[in-house]
């Protein structure tokens, strides 16, 4: 099939960008989103110019690098599909796509479609942990879960840290994000003594990031490629009330 | 000279370690906070021994090429983490453990690093639990396992198909911690182009900044490799496409023997070549075949849809040939059954290189439910790449390279021939043979980086507590540095015609077809010329646009690929040298008339050990014999 792409260029995070169009023929529907940009960057380089730089490394779904804006949507139209993951037969012959990186103050530009998303890496060193030294732990059985719960911590542990539900909302809120990590440890009993402390610490970091606020839109729930649940925001939310109540008894 | 000694402790098998660990030398925790280390890489090996090591209190810097940590390869591993907990009580024990991966490596594993691998694991199961790893559970509230390719018992902690993300994310949040304290340094965006080392001892690395291109040293007293594995040689790979043994081969030219490079194992069980613009090959995971049935077509070439080719019409050739393990049987062996009966021309797809992996009885078995609750992610992610509902008709597989079980030599304090320099996880040799058993790697990276490494590097260090801050102005730092800002200039400067993921596309076709899941004499020598070849073209004709001095990812790439050429090399060698099968060598001259590998003991019970003598001249092959203690050396067999 014959497509056209209107991609963001920017040479990098001080200079000005802009869209750059151009065509390609020959796509076969069979080549995953990423493979068609490598194939553009291909006939780019041996044009002699320059190609379109945009991050990838698992190429499966999970390491969470990929993310780019698609037609105005996080990681493109199919829902609960990371870039890297949609193909190109979610497309028709003809058709124009508009890519764009995360647009998010705090995540910035670096180069074309490339964004710097450590601010995540900032609110986990907050307090996105279990402070458990090496060699401490207690046989693995000795804490038994019920099933339900555990399973309910699974579905929240599987964010892969991509932004996309940052990039989707209008405030840039990183709420599903930290949502997820807070409600994990706290539904397990391994987190649970510093519960109060964990959410306190990431909801501050965050909001020191420059993250924005949740007006409940949901957008991010709607564009996660691993479709974690504003629930888990419900709880978190429910977690920080009852740690803000407890500190002020003292704890 | 180098001389290899594999110190491997004294004493019966399982009190070597314990003995071992109390005889070890210990650093006090005032000098600690003297001593830097360098880990490079934040997989689990990496990010376990950073965050362990900045527990203890040493100054640690860790780097990786990602942007962050928690991306690390480590979290693609699907399938699960072995221990020998026996909590199903189906006879698990951590001898049974060591005798299944000694098996399962054809032999060709050091008896003494693989029974501490197994004796570890049931502490990385407790430390992943307390991080808080959702890992399965039973409705009691209690673990629940599974089992995996090449085992009769149920020993697989696992969550879900993502247990590797799991086990990172858990280890990425301990390595959070200790950033948050300070005592971590996180270097992200670094490729390490080079170490350095100084009186023979390793203090430090070279890397480039990858978004501003700048060349940086970096010193300590130890140097840590927790790169990963090299299967990306191979350019179509279950790996992460920025994979590579570029650090590890930096070692290697600095003087650390790589020992057995054609060990590279193919995986039976990845989504098969589906058009010619393909950069990855996307594993399904092992664990599909418990449930999954593996068949082809009895008829050559029945060309029907799976689901109208009935019961009668079928060949399970697994279960066929191998009655005792069925489906179950280790990887290379289903490989290879897979590719004789494509090459027979019962192969099936538009291509005939695939087999079909079927789950309609255990569908109708157990409920659509149960088999979604095991895999419903894999199952997923098949339909997002072939746009087939997998639970209406079978999968269709095909063999992929995958898992590197060569890699740097290391005695058993994981220390390379370089004082110094460590290496642990897939970037080492030590713990899988000639084969890797399924679930086996998370537990060896994590058991190194958490309960090993640990020890180890402080016996090392305490020599070292009155050696000051190594200096980064060193002579040796300048001449590495300048040693690979040459090598990138002289990369830029060629300005040819071609990319370079079209040579590391020849590249690996040269590779899978002369070095792959079939070897013998002649085509290992004809793969040797055409890589020769190719490698003269590639520094004529590569083109790599924009400058050094900013995110280059086309450099990025030429670097790696530039170095695959000369481990490619490597492993042509090996595989000449070593004129048995073993494993994932299979040799085709040595074969039983079973068709099955053909192990020669008398003369090849070794790890072969290579030392660079220069770029494109014969290494020198150095042989660490393999005792067999506890283990009976006996033909490998799963009928
Ligand atoms: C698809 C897939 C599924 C798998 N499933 C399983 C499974 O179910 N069970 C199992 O036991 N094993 C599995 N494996 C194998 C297992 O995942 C790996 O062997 C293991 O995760 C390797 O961990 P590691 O810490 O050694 O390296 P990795 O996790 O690969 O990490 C390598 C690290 O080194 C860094 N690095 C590399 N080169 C450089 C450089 N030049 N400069 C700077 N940094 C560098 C990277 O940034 C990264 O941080 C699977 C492998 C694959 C590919
Ligand atoms: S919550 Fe979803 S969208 Fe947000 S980072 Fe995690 S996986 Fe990505
Ligand atoms: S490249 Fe890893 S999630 Fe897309």
């Amino acid at each position: 099939m014959d497509i056209k792409l209107k991609i963001w260029r920017q040479k990098n995070a001080t200079t000005k960008g802009r869209f750059e169009d151009y065509e390609l023929s020959d796509v076969s529907p069979e080549m995953s989103f990423l493979e068609m940009l490598d194939y553009l960057n291909k006939q780019l380089i041996e044009e002699g110019k320059e190609p379109v730089t945009f991050e990838h490394d698992c190429r499966e779904g999970i390491c969470g690098t990929c993310g780019l804006y698609i037609n105005g949507r996080p990681h493109g139209p199919q829902q609960h599909t990371t870039t890297c993951e949609l193909h190109m037969r979610a497309f028709k012959d003809g058709d124009t796509i508009v890519v764009e990186p995360w647009r998010s103050k705090a995540f910035p530009i670096i180069k074309d479609l490339a964004v710097d998303r450590s601010a995540f890496d900032k609110i986990m060193q907050a307090g996105g942990f279990v402070n458990i030294a090496t060699g401490s732990a207690p046989e693995a059985n000795s804490i038994p879960i019920n099933k339900k719960i555990s399973d309910r911590a699974f579905d929240a542990s599987v964010c892969i840290g991509c932004g996309a539900c940052v990039a989707a909302c209008k405030n840039s809120s990183a709420m599903l994000f930290v949502a997820a990590k807070v409600s994990q440890f706290a539904l397990l009993p391994q987190g649970k003594v510093e519960a109060a402390d964990r959410v306190q610490r990431m909801v501050e970091k965050m909001d020191e990031l420059g993250f924005g606020f949740c007006s409940n839109t949901y957008a991010c729930e709607f564009d996660c490629p691993k479709g974690i649940s504003v629930e888990f925001i419900a709880q978190m939310n429910r977690e920080f009330l009852s740690a803000k109540l407890c500190s002020h008894k003292g704890h | 000279m180098i001389k290899l000694d594999s110190k491997i402790p004294e004493g019966p098998i399982a009190e070597k370690w314990s003995k071992h660990k109390n005889s070890l030398r210990l650093v006090n925790p005032a000098n600690k906070k003297k001593l830097e280390i360098i880990v490079v890489g934040t997989g689990l090996a990496g990010a376990s021994a950073a965050s362990s090591l900045g527990e203890l209190g040493y100054n640690v810097k860790v780097f990786c090429f990602q942007d962050t940590p928690r991306r690390a390869h480590s979290v693609a591993a699907q399938g699960g983490i072995n221990a020998a907990k026996n909590y199903k009580n189906d006879g698990d024990s951590v001898h049974r453990l060591f005798y299944d991966m000694v098996k399962g490596g054809d032999y060709r594993a050091r008896e003494a690093n693989v029974y501490r691998a197994a004796e570890v694991s049931n502490q990385v199961i407790d430390h992943y639990t307390a991080l808080g790893v959702p890992f399965a559970r039973d409705y009691g509230g209690a673990l629940d396992n599974r089992s995996f390719g090449g085992v009769q018992v149920s020993r697989t902690f696992y969550a879900k198909g993502q247990t590797g993300q799991q086990c990172l994310l858990g280890t990425y949040s301990s390595l959070s911690r200790q950033i948050a304290k300070g005592r971590v340094k996180m270097y992200s965006r670094r490729d390490m182009l080079d170490v350095v080392v100084i009186d023979g001892k390793a203090r430090g690395i070279i890397t480039r900044n990858l978004i501003t291109g700048e060349i940086e040293r970096h010193g300590a007293h130890a140097v840590v490799l927790a790169t990963g594995g090299y299967g990306t040689v191979f350019y179509l790979s279950t790996l992460a496409l920025g994979s590579n043994a570029t650090a590890a081969w930096s070692a290697h030219k600095k003087g650390a023997l790589f020992a057995n490079p054609s060990f590279i194992q193919i995986h039976p069980t990845s989504i098969p070549v589906l058009n010619d613009y393909q950069c990855k090959l996307t594993l399904m995971s092992e664990s599909l075949r418990n449930d999954g049935r593996v068949w082809v077509p009895k008829e050559k070439g029945d060309k029907r849809h799976p689901n109208s080719i009935t019961e009668e019409e079928r060949d399970y050739y697994l279960e066929r040939r191998y009655p005792a393990f069925g489906n179950l049987v280790p990887r290379d062996v289903a490989s290879r059954a897979a590719k004789e009966r494509c090459d027979a021309g019962y192969g099936v797809g538009d291509t005939g290189l695939s087999v079909y992996l079927d789950f309609k009885d255990s569908i109708a078995k157990q409920g659509q439910k149960a088999i979604q609750d095991k895999y419903g992610n894999l199952f997923e992610m098949y339909e997002k790449i072939t746009g087939i509902n997998p639970y209406n008709e079978p999968m269709r597989i095909y063999p992929a390279g995958h898992y590197t079980m060569g890699g740097l030599w290391v005695d058993y304090n994981l220390m390379t021939t370089i004082p110094g320099l460590y290496a642990i996880g897939e970037s080492n040799f030590s713990d899988h043979g000639a084969n890797r058993l399924g679930a086996s790697s998370l537990m060896q990276c994590s058991g190194d980086g958490y309960f090993i490494l640990p020890y180890t590097i402080s016996d090392y260090l305490a020599d070292d507590i009155r050696t000051p801050k190594t200096d980064t102005n060193h002579l040796e730092f300048e001449r590495a540095e300048k040693e690979v800002k040459d090598r990138i200039d002289r990369l830029m400067a060629v300005n040819g015609t071609q990319t370079t993921s079209s040579f590391h596309k020849r590249l690996g076709k040269i590779l899978w077809d002369h070095c792959g899941m079939f070897r013998n004499a002649e085509g290992l020598k004809k793969g040797r010329e055409l890589l020769d070849q190719l490698e003269e073209e590639f520094w004529k004709e590569i083109k790599i646009p924009g400058t050094p001095d900013e995110l280059n990812q086309e450099l990025e790439k030429a670097i790696k690929v530039a170095d695959f050429f000369e481990v490619g090399r490597l492993m042509i060698e090996d595989a000449l040298a070593r004129n048995e099968s073993c494993g994932a060598h299979f040799r085709e001259e040595y074969q039983t008339e079973q068709g099955e590998a053909k192990r020669d003991d008398a003369n090849y019970a070794y790890v072969a050990a290579w030392e660079y003598h220069g770029h494109a001249k014969k290494p020198a092959l150095h042989k660490e014999p393999l005792k067999f203690e506890f283990v009976e050396l006996k033909e490998r067999s799963y009928k």
